[in-house]
């Protein structure tokens, strides 16, 4: 079932067209790679579905709901849940007030609370240092932390950008790995954008290839990584 | 002994009301990065609030002679409405603009304020008498001291320990900081922004508010600049303190009331009378020193 779909939206920054006429779907349960060279659009996407930026035309439909020009605000607060990249934990607050705050949309405290238990399970780490400020994490961790304060909203679809910057890739690794992990444990829906298409092929799940803001090619992750389509869509056909 | 304590007080009680101004100052630049030149006027205003409008030169006393446990919470309400009201009104088309833009709206709509003020209540200065009980001197431990100081710094300790709790304990506190910190990642966490900023333009009104009764109560005179100066240095210490970070405005407030407070009591007399020029000398020394301030905000450390 398609739980999300984006139809022709075109994004600008002034006279900079991020993305033109851009169609991307996701369906419930799966994992989708959004992959592509700088300045594809890739990041520009993810935002326009957090509603951090408007597009110029288009639709997004969102778990059956038109959600193109809506506050970012009420975007979280239908199931969709963004780690956006650079990762931005709140450096001033707690680990434990950072996680919090992904529940402020929830009216089922006590559900909140096993939620929160639950997060301390798969990253015994942020237990271990609740009360200490989250600006001195390392950036590994931070990502655990950003991550776990996504699925405290408890989630339809997490989109995140660029999980392994700045990471070392073991560090990567286990990330990758939590994520499966929780994607099969909680029936989550992952659209994550990574610039590395290795990393995508060693995942698996489908893979949107995007240049210059369209999508150029999609497929099976797997698939696409072996064969020769992809590095020509990346870098383009025949001009070099 | 008897000098420093009095000096003590005056010190303290001064800077209670920089720290009080500063702190509404800094509340609304948390959140919207906005500068709020108008806050000064929100103080002149919440004082005129308790007066009948006229133009004639004595003051008709109205809401002012409610018993105080209704005056106080009375003028609050006036303060945090007349700041929810111009967040609405003015500030939320600026939610976009650039700060610069935002800071000319802020000067603006302080130009309103005082015009409106200007129209019903005429620009003489009026004498209220408020309190006035209060400012006659008592002897502690040999120091003559007025119990409203007292009364200032005990208000001042109380609001700055409720809003703590608030900002600390309150999940609409735990939102707030978020949202001073990152604006954008606490609404793509569900932070609901209009409330969030409503929220700190309230708290900004009140802190105005309760400035105002302090201070009409200290002069027992309403004018409308009575806000102006106050406005002025509690902006500077919000520079000082490090533009957004709430200790930092409020120690930068304290800092500045008793930097006044000393200068004062200990330049020499012929130079007293230049004691604002020492004061914001001694600022300009400071900002070279520190030029973020103080306490440079979170947002900022968390770039480096």
């Amino acid at each position: 079932m398609t739980l999300l779909s984006i139809e022709n939206i075109s994004v600008r920054y002034g006279k900079l067209t991020a993305l033109r006429r851009a169609s991307i779907t996701v369906n419930e349960g799966e994992t989708l790679f959004v992959t592509g060279p700088n300045g594809a659009g890739k990041s520009t996407l993810l935002k326009a579905i957090a509603g951090v930026v408007t597009p110029r035309e288009g639709f997004i439909r969102f778990n059956g709901a038109h959600i193109a020009g809506k506050a970012p605000e009420d975007i979280a607060r239908m199931g969709f849940s963004m780690v956006p990249e650079g990762r931005e934990v709140f450096g001033g607050l707690t680990i434990e007030e950072n996680l919090r705050l992904g529940t402020g949309m929830r009216a089922d405290k006590d559900q909140a609370a096993r939620d929160l238990e639950q997060v301390y399970a798969v990253f015994p780490m942020l237990k271990d240092r609740k009360d200490a400020q989250a600006g001195v994490l390392s950036g590994g961790q931070q990502q655990m932390l950003v991550i776990g304060r996504a699925l405290m909203a408890s989630p339809k679809l997490i989109a995140i950008d660029e999980p392994s910057l700045g990471l070392a890739p073991k560090v990567t690794d286990d990330v990758y790995a939590t994520l499966l992990k929780l994607r099969d444990s909680r029936g989550l829906t992952l659209l994550i954008v990574e610039q590395s298409a290795t990393r995508a092929g060693l995942t698996g799940g489908r893979m949107v290839l995007m240049r210059a803001g369209q999508v150029a090619l999609e497929g099976d992750a797997r698939q696409l990584v072996k064969g020769d389509a992809l590095r020509q869509a990346y870098f383009g056909y025949g001009d070099h | 002994m008897t000098a420093i304590l009095q000096i003590l007080f005056d010190a303290l009680s001064l800077g209670s009301l920089y720290a009080l101004g500063a702190l509404g100052i800094a509340l609304i630049f948390g959140v919207m990065r906005l500068v709020n030149f108008a806050h000064g006027d929100y103080i002149a205003f919440c004082v005129f609030a308790m007066l009948w409008p006229s133009i004639d030169a004595a003051a008709i006393v109205f809401a002012g002679n409610l018993p105080t446990y209704l005056l106080i919470p009375l003028i609050l309400c006036v303060g945090a409405g007349l700041s929810v009201l111009s967040e609405i009104l003015v500030f939320r088309r600026f939610r976009n603009a650039n700060p610069a833009t935002m800071m000319i709206a802020s000067f603006a709509l302080g130009f309103v304020i005082k015009y409106l003020l200007l129209m019903l209540y005429s620009s003489r200065p009026k004498s209220i008498d408020l309190w006035s009980n209060l400012s006659q001197q008592i002897e502690i431990f040999g120091a003559r001291i007025p119990p409203l100081q007292v009364i200032t710094i005990c208000t001042t300790i109380v609001i700055l320990l409720a809003l703590t709790a608030f900002l600390k304990r309150t999940r609409y506190g735990l939102e707030m900081r978020a949202a001073a910190e990152n604006f954008t990642m606490a609404r793509m966490l569900g932070v609901r922004a209009n409330l969030v900023i409503m929220l700190a333009f309230a708290l900004s009104g009140m802190l105005a508010a309760a400035v105002g009764l302090i201070l009409v109560t200290q002069t027992g005179t309403v004018d409308i600049n009575m806000g102006a100066n106050i406005m002025l240095v509690a902006f500077v210490a919000t520079v000082i303190g490090g533009l957004g970070s709430l200790p930092g405005a409020v120690i930068a407030g304290f800092l500045i009331g008793g930097l006044s407070s000393l200068m004062q009591a200990y330049l020499p007399a012929d130079a007293r009378p230049f004691r604002d020029a020492f004061v914001y000398g001694a600022v300009i020394v400071m900002l070279i020193w520190r030029p973020n301030g103080l306490f440079s905000s979170k947002a900022a450390k968390q770039r480096v």
